[in-house]
C-alpha cells in the first residue's frame, strides 16, 4: 500500500493499552503495542525493539489516555474549540416543561433540590404532584433508593396521563411499608382520573426484583399499594448488557428494551393510564424506557434539537452515570460498573429510524457522532455522573458542548426524508425479524465491510429537491418577468426541456 | 342469501349459464367440484381471532371462500388487486400442505380419511395460511369438501387434467392481447438471431434448426445456438450430448456456454470414440491464444438439489405462522383470544438461530459467489465459460437446474438489458423455459413426486432480489414484480411454468389441436400481466429509481466496437502469461475426463490462483462507485444477504410496521417526482404558451390514503388500529449469563435507609 494510513483515534476512546511480546520476542509483529478502544476498534502496532521507543510510547499514551489516574482532567477542559452556537443553551428545563404545558393544575415545578440536598443524583429542578408538599417529598425520598423519588418525565398533551420515573422502594426483607410513599403514588394516580389504576413498570425481571429485597430494595406489592398494577419488563442489569455487547450479533437486548418502551408508550397513549417506571436505581434501564417511550409518543423529540433535549433531560440531568458506565479517562477497563447502556439506547433509536425512515429529522451520522463523542472526551456533554458534580466542576463554563458542534453544522445531520408530523405515535415492531445489526456502527472498522454507498433513494431525492428549488426559482422569475413582458424562449443549457431527462417518472 | 358475485374478471371469460351456479364467478371452463356452507374462516385481528361465515368451494381451478357478508369483503380498498386470484382464493397448484384439527391436535391430511376434522388449515406455496372452521357445517358437506380438497390437491394427477387445458379449450375464441409484443420468447429462429446480434455473438456462433420438430433431442429447444465451426451433423451424434450450447456473449467476445455430459460408458472402444469426438468439439471453443475455455462442473462440489430442498422447507416454516390450534370457537361471530400470535413470538426469540439453521441465506450466498466467479472469468480473464452438467435432466440430476440458475444470474450481473423488465422476461424465456427447466416437476404441479419438488426458480428470484435490494437503481423492475412473479408459478391459466420442456408443451398442444379441428390451443403466457393486474397496479412493477441508459450515438458505438475488435486480434495480452497457458493445457485433459464421467479432482475450484483473482475482482469492483448500466456485483458478506421480507413476511400482521418501512421513503420520492414534473410543465407552459401535457402521475402510493404499512402492497391482513404488537412470551432463556443476571446494578446502601 502506497497511500499513508491515517488513524484518527481520540485518546478518550482508548480503553486499554497493552504491550505485546517481550524483549526476546521474534518475528515481525511480535513486539509492539495493542490498543483496545471503546468504539470496538482493536489496534496493534508493531514496534522496533531498539531503543526505548515502546516504553516511551506506552508511558506517554497511558498518561494521556487515562488522565484521571494522574489527577489530571480530561481533554474537554483543555479544548478551546469555538463554535458559533452554544450547545449548553439547548436544554433549559423550565422551557422544556413549559413546552409540555407545565406547571398546570396538577403538577408543579419545585426547586426543593436546587442545592441537590434532597437527591444528589437528580437535577435541581423537578416536577411533582401539586398536592404533594415539600415535606411529603422528603419523606418519600427516605423510602426510595438513593432518594430518587417519583417525578414527572412527560405529560400527554391531550389525556394528561404522565410518565413518572423513580428508583425502587426500600421494602427490604421484612416488607417495610411507607404510608407517605403509598399516598404519594395515589396522588399521582389522581392527577388523571380516566383510569382507576396507576401502572407501574418495573424494568427488572421479577426474580431480580424479589432478590433485591435482600439488599433492602424491592417493588410495590399490591397489598401495600392499592390501585396500582405492577408489571415486570424482564430487562437485565448492566452486567448482562455488558456481556451482551461482547458478542455483538446478540441483539436480543435492544429488542427487550424496545418492547418495554412500547408497552409504556401504549399504556400512556391508548390505555390512558399514568405510568411509573423504575428499575433498581432508576438511572440505567429506567432512562432507556422513559426516553424511548417519550420518543415514540412525542414527535418533538424526533427533531435534532428535540433529541438533544431528550438526551440532556432523561439521561444527563437525571443522573445516568456516564462517568462510571463509560469510564472516561480511567484506566480500570475491567471495572464492573462499565456497561453500554447508552449505546443500547442509541441502537434502539437507530432501529426506530430504520423502521420509520421519514419520522426523524436526524440521520444515522447524527447518532454515530453522538456515540463517537460519548467516548472522545472532546466535549463536556457526557462527563461525570450527575448534574451536581457537573455544576461543581463547572462543566458548562469550562468545556464545549457536543451540541455546539452539531448545531453549528446541522445540515450534515439532517435526514432529507423527514416529514414533520405532530402527535403521531410511532410504534416500532420489536420483532427480531425487523431488528438489524447496525453495520455502519458496530462493524465499520472492519476492512471487509465496505463503507456504505450513499443510499440511492436518498441521493435521488436530494437531487430532486435541488431541482425543485431550481424550478421554483425559475417560475418566480418568470412570473416577475411575465408581469412586464413575454419571456424569450430559453437558450441557456439549463433550460427546463433539457433538464427533462433527469426526471424519469414512469407514471 | 349470497349477493351476486362480481361480474367476470376476465375480459374473455363466459359466465356459466347453469342456473345452479349463477352466483358463482369463474374463469372460462372452471367447474365447481364441491362446496360447503356455514364455514367459518378465522382471521387474525389486533387482539384476537375473528370468524367470518361463508361458503367454501372447490373447483377444478381453485379453492375459494365466499363470505356471507359480501360488503365486508368488497369494502377492501386495496388497489393492488389480482384479477385472477382474490384474497380468499387458493389455486389448486398453490396448495402446499393441508392439516386437519382433531380434538385440538393438528395432523397433516392426505389420502382417505376415516374421521373428518373440525378445522381445516391450508398452507399455501405463497406462504398464506388459511383456517377454516367446519364445526357448524353439515357433516355431509364436511366430508365432501374435505375429501374433495384433498383429492384435488394432494393426489397425483395427469398433465392433461391441469386446469390449463380446460381453460385454454374454453377460452378458444378469446382475444388475448399479444404478449409477444415485447418479451422475446425464443421459440423462433428469428429470436435467436436477434439475440446473437444484440450480444454481437453472431461472428462466432450460429443458430441451428436441426432439432425442429424435436427429432434430435427432446430436451433441447427447436432452435439453439452453437459455435460456428461445429458441423450440424455432430449434433445428433450423441443426441445432443457433448455439444456446447451458447447462452450469451460478453462485450469482449467471450461466451457463456453450457454442455450436457456424455453418458457414462465402460467400454474402452466407445470411450475412445467419445474422446476423439470431444477433442474435436473442444477445438471449436478452445483455440488459444484467441479463445480459451474454462469448464465449471456443476454436478460436483456445488449445491445439490437435496440441500436446496431441505433448506427451503426449513426456511418457509419460519413464515407459516399458524394461529393457535387450542382455541375454543365458542361465540358465533366474534371471539377474542389472547394467545393468537404466540407462535410468531415463540419463533421470534430463536429467529436468528432458526434462520441460520435453515441455511437458505447461505445457499443464496453460494449461488451468488459462484456467479461472481464465472463473471470474473468472462469479464476479467477473457475466457469462454462452459457450464458442464447434465443439462438434459434425468432423475436426480442437479446440474441441469443449476445451469439455468447460474447462467441466468451471470447474465443479470453482466448484461444491463436483463435488468429491464422485458429483458428479464426474455432471459427467463431463454434460460428457463427454452432451457428446459422442469417446472412441472420442480413445482410438483402434478403431485407425482414430492422428492422432485425443489424451489430452484424461487432460489433464482431470491438471488435476483438480493441484487435488486442492494442496487435499487440498477433494475427497471421492483421487488413487487419479483414477488408477483413468484406467485405466478402456481396460477394454472398460464402455460409458462406448467411444462418440463418446450417439447412437452409442443406435444401436448399438438394432440389437442388435432382433436379440436386443427385449432391450436390458446395458452396464455404469464408475461401478459394485464391478465392479472390492472394498468394502475402494474405501475408498482416499475422502479422509479431506474434511469434508462442514455443512448450513444452511432459514431461512438462504432468507435468502441472497433477498439474491441482490435483488442481481440492482438496475440496474447499481458494478463495471460505463459504459466497460465500451461494450466489450461492441463485443463483440456481435465475437461475430457470430466465429460467422460471420470471426475478426478476439484482442481479448478480449489485453485488458489482463482481464489485470489476472485477476491481482487470482487474487492476492486466494490471499491468503485457502481455503474448501474455496466457490470453489477452483489455484496456477499454475512449481513448483506437478507431475508426477502416482502415475499416472506407479507401475510404476517405482527411483522407489519404501520406507516413505516421502505415504502415511506419511496412515497416521498414519488411525491417529489410529481412535484418536479408539474413544475417542469408549468415552466414549459409559460415558455411555449400551450397546455402542458396532463401526464397521469397519480401514483398508487399516494392515492391510497393516509399511511402505508411496510407490507405494502400486500397488506391484505391489515391491522386496523394502530395498537402496537407486543411479544407475549418471556425472554428468560439467558443461560450462561445467569450469574450476572442475579447481581445487582449497585448494592443499595442500607445505611441510608
Amino acid at each position: 500500500m502506497d497511500s499513508t494510513l491515517i488513524l484518527d483515534v481520540p485518546l478518550g476512546v482508548i480503553s486499554r493499552i497493552e504491550k505485546m511480546g517481550g524483549a526476546t520476542s521474534r518475528g515481525e509483529n511480535a513486539y509492539g503495542l495493542e490498543i483496545t478502544c471503546k468504539d470496538m476498534r482493536n489496534l496493534r502496532f508493531a514496534l522496533k525493539q531498539e531503543g526505548h521507543s515502546r516504553r516511551d510510547m506506552f508511558e506517554t499514551l497511558t498518561k494521556l489516555a487515562f488522565p484521571l489516574n494522574n489527577n489530571q482532567k480530561v481533554f474537554a477542559f483543555a479544548n478551546e474549540e469555538k463554535f458559533n452556537v452554544d450547545g449548553w443553551t439547548v436544554y433549559d428545563p423550565v422551557e422544556e416543561y413549559r413546552r409540555q404545558g407545565l406547571p398546570n393544575h396538577h403538577w408543579r415545578i419545585t426547586f426543593i433540590n436546587k442545592n441537590y440536598e434532597l437527591c444528589d443524583t437528580y437535577p435541581a429542578l423537578l416536577v411533582v404532584p401539586y398536592q404533594a408538599s415539600d415535606d411529603d417529598l422528603r419523606r418519600v425520598a427516605a423510602f426510595r433508593s438513593r432518594n430518587r423519588i417519583p417525578v414527572l418525565s412527560w405529560i400527554h398533551p391531550e389525556n394528561k396521563t404522565v410518565i413518572v420515573r423513580c428508583s425502587q422502594p426500600l421494602v427490604g426483607m421484612s416488607g417495610k411499608r411507607n404510608k407517605d410513599d403509598e399516598k404519594y403514588l395515589d396522588v399521582i394516580r389522581e392527577t388523571n382520573r380516566q383510569v382507576s389504576k396507576l401502572t407501574i413498570y418495573d424494568a427488572r425481571p421479577s426474580v431480580n426484583a424479589v432478590a433485591n429485597k435482600a439488599t433492602g430494595g424491592g417493588y410495590e406489592s399490591d397489598d401495600a399499594y392499592h390501585n396500582t398494577e405492577l408489571f415486570f419488563l424482564d430487562i437485565h442489569n448492566i452486567h448482562v448488557m455488558r456481556e451482551s455487547l461482547k458478542k455483538v450479533k446478540d441483539i436480543v437486548y435492544p429488542n427487550l428494551v424496545l418492547t418495554g418502551a412500547i408497552q409504556v408508550a401504549d399504556r400512556v397513549s391508548s390505555g390512558k393510564s399514568s405510568v411509573v417506571v423504575h428499575c433498581s436505581d432508576g438511572w440505567d434501564r429506567t432512562a432507556q424506557l422513559t426516553s424511548l417511550a417519550m420518543l415514540m409518543l412525542d414527535s418533538y423529540y424526533r427533531s435534532i434539537e428535540g433529541f438533544e433535549i431528550l438526551v440532556q433531560k432523561e439521561w444527563i440531568s437525571f443522573g445516568h452515570k456516564f462517568a462510571s458506565r463509560i469510564g472516561h479517562g480511567d484506566k480500570n477497563h475491567a471495572d464492573a460498573d462499565r456497561s453500554p447502556i447508552f449505546l443500547q439506547f442509541i441502537d434502539c433509536v437507530w432501529q426506530m429510524s430504520k423502521q420509520f425512515p421519514t419520522a426523524f429529522e436526524f440521520n444515522e451520522r447524527f447518532l454515530i457522532t453522538i456515540l463517537d463523542h460519548l467516548y472522545s472526551c472532546r466535549f463536556g456533554t457526557f462527563l461525570y455522573n450527575c448534574e451536581s458534580t457537573r455544576i461543581k466542576e463547572d462543566v458548562p463554563e469550562k468545556t464545549v458542548s457536543l451540541w455546539s458542534l452539531i448545531n453549528s453544522n446541522k445540515e450534515k445531520f439532517k435526514n432529507p426524508f423527514y416529514t414533520k408530523e405532530i402527535n403521531r405515535v410511532l410504534y416500532p415492531v420489536a420483532s427480531m425479524r425487523h431488528l438489524e445489526l447496525w453495520v455502519n456502527y458496530y462493524i465499520r472498522w472492519n476492512p471487509r465491510i465496505k463503507q456504505q454507498q450513499p443510499n440511492p433513494v436518498e441521493q435521488r431525492y436530494v437531487e430532486l429537491l435541488a431541482l425543485r428549488d431550481e424550478y421554483l426559482r425559475r417560475l418566480e422569475e418568470l412570473q416577475l418577468a411575465n408581469s412586464t413582458r413575454l419571456p424569450e424562449p430559453p437558450t441557456s443549457p439549463s433550460s427546463p426541456s433539457q433538464m427533462m431527462p433527469h426526471v424519469q417518472t414512469h407514471f | 342469501q349470497l349477493a351476486p358475485r362480481q361480474p367476470s374478471l376476465f375480459a374473455c371469460s363466459v359466465s356459466p349459464k347453469d342456473s345452479q351456479e349463477d352466483l358463482f364467478w369463474s374463469p372460462s371452463g372452471e367447474q365447481l367440484l364441491c362446496e360447503a356452507s356455514t364455514v367459518l374462516k378465522c382471521v387474525q385481528e389486533d387482539s384476537g381471532q375473528r370468524g367470518i361465515y361463508g361458503k367454501l368451494v372447490c373447483t377444478d381451478f381453485k379453492i375459494a371462500f365466499l363470505g356471507d357478508d359480501e360488503a365486508a369483503l368488497n369494502s377492501d380498498e386495496t388497489q393492488f388487486k389480482n384479477k385472477v386470484i382474490g384474497e380468499n382464493d387458493i389455486t389448486l397448484p398453490c396448495v402446499d400442505q393441508i392439516y386437519g384439527v382433531f380434538d385440538e391436535k393438528k395432523k397433516a391430511l392426505c389420502g382417505q380419511l376415516k374421521k373428518y376434522p373440525e378445522k381445516l388449515i391450508i398452507h399455501c406455496k405463497d406462504l398464506r395460511v388459511f383456517h377454516f372452521c367446519l364445526r357448524y357445517t353439515k357433516e355431509e358437506e364436511v366430508k365432501r369438501i374435505v375429501s374433495g380438497i384433498i383429492h384435488h390437491t394432494q393426489t397425483p394427477k395427469l398433465l392433461k387434467r391441469l386446469f390449463l387445458f380446460s381453460y385454454a379449450t374454453a377460452a378458444q375464441n378469446s382475444t388475448a392481447t399479444d404478449p409477444k409484443s415485447h418479451t422475446v420468447m425464443f421459440d423462433t429462429l428469428k429470436d435467436w438471431c436477434w439475440e446473437l446480434e444484440r450480444t454481437r455473438g453472431h461472428t462466432k456462433y450460429k443458430v441451428v434448426s436441426v432439432n425442429e420438430g424435436y427429432t434430435v433431442c427432446e430436451r433441447l429447444p427447436a432452435y439453439f445456438v452453437v459455435p460456428n465451426p461445429l458441423s450440424e451433423e455432430d449434433v445428433p451424434r450423441f443426441q445432443g450430448h457433448g455439444i456446447p450450447i451458447w447462452c450469451w456473449s460478453c462485450h469482449n467476445g467471450c461466451a457463456l456456454l453450457k454442455m450436457s455430459a456424455l453418458p457414462k460408458e465402460q467400454d474402452d472402444g466407445v470411450l475412445q470414440i467419445q474422446k476423439s469426438f470431444l477433442d474435436g468439439i473442444y477445438r471449436t471453443i478452445h483455440r488459444p491464444p484467441y479463445e480459451i475455455v474454462k469448464t465449471e462442473d456443476l454436478s460436483s462440489n456445488f449445491l445439490s438439489l437435496q440441500e436446496i430442498q431441505t433448506a427451503y422447507s426449513k426456511f418457509k416454516q419460519l413464515f407459516l405462522i399458524v394461529m393457535s390450534v387450542e382455541n375454543n370457537l365458542m361465540s358465533f361471530l366474534f371471539l377474542l383470544l389472547s394467545d393468537n400470535s404466540t407462535e410468531f413470538w415463540d419463533t421470534d426469540i430463536k429467529w436468528f438461530s432458526l434462520l441460520e439453521s435453515s441455511s437458505w441465506l447461505d445457499i443464496i450466498r453460494r449461488c451468488l459467489k459462484k456467479a461472481i466467479e464465472v463473471t470474473e472469468c468472462l469479464e476479467a480473464q477473457h475466457m469462454n465459460i462452459l457450464l458442464l452438467g447434465n443439462i438434459f435432466k434425468s432423475q436426480k440430476e442437479t446440474a441441469s437446474d443449476l445451469c439455468c440458475l447460474l447462467s441466468s444470474l451471470v447474465q443479470v450481473m453482466l448484461d444491463p438489458h436483463y435488468r429491464t423488465r422485458v429483458g428479464f422476461q426474455s432471459l427467463i424465456q431463454k434460460e428457463w423455459i427454452m432451457g428446459g427447466h422442469c417446472f412441472l416437476d420442480r413445482c410438483n404441479h402434478l403431485r407425482q413426486s414430492d422428492k422432485e419438488e425443489v424451489p430452484v426458480f424461487l432460489l433464482f428470484l431470491d438471488c435476483v432480489w438480493q441484487l435488486v435490494h442492494q442496487h435499487p437503481p440498477a433494475f427497471e423492475f421492483t421487488e413487487t414484480y419479483l414477488t408477483v412473479l413468484s406467485d405466478s408459478l402456481y396460477i394454472p391459466i398460464f402455460s409458462t411454468f406448467f411444462f418440463n420442456s418446450p417439447h412437452q408443451k409442443y406435444m401436448n398442444m399438438g394432440r389437442e389441436s388435432q382433436d379440436a379441428q386443427n385449432q391450436s390451443l390458446n395458452l396464455l403466457t404469464v408475461w401478459d400481466w394485464s391478465v392479472q393486474f390492472a394498468p394502475k397496479a402494474q405501475m408498482l412493477f416499475t422502479n422509479p429509481l431506474y434511469v434508462e441508459k442514455p443512448k450513444l450515438d452511432k459514431g461512438q458505438q462504432k468507435g468502441t466496437h472497433c477498439k474491441h475488435q482490435r483488442q481481440l486480434s492482438l496475440p496474447l495480452t499481458q494478463s495471460k502469461s505463459s504459466p497460465k497457458r500451461g494450466f489450461f493445457r492441463e485443463e483440456t485433459d481435465h475437461l475430457i475426463k470430466n465429460l467422460l464421467g471420470k471426475r478426478i479432482s476439484k482442481l479448478i475450484n480449489s485453485s488458489d490462483e482463482l481464489q485470489d483473482n476472485f477476491r481482487e475482482f470482487y474487492d476492486s469492483w466494490h471499491s468503485k462507485p457502481p455503474d448501474y448500466h455496466g457490470l453489477l456485483l452483489p455484496h456477499i458478506e454475512g449481513p448483506e444477504i437478507r431475508v426477502w421480507a416482502q415475499r416472506y413476511l407479507r401475510w404476517i400482521p405482527e411483522a407489519q410496521i404501520l406507516g413505516g418501512g421502505q415504502v415511506a421513503t419511496m412515497n416521498k420520492l414519488l411525491e417529489m417526482m410529481e412535484e418536479v414534473q408539474s413544475l417542469q410543465e408549468k415552466i414549459d407552459e409559460r415558455y411555449h404558451s400551450q397546455q402542458g401535457l396532463q401526464t397521469e402521475a397519480a401514483s398508487m402510493l399516494r392515492s391510497s390514503s393516509a399511511r402505508l404499512s411496510s407490507l405494502f402492497p400486500f397488506a391484505l391482513l391489515q391491522r386496523h388500529s394502530s395498537k402496537p404488537v407486543l411479544p407475549i412470551s418471556g425472554w428468560k432463556a439467558l443461560g450462561d449469563e445467569e450469574d450476572l443476571a442475579k447481581q445487582e446494578d449497585e448494592f443499595v446502601d442500607l445505611g441510608d435507609v
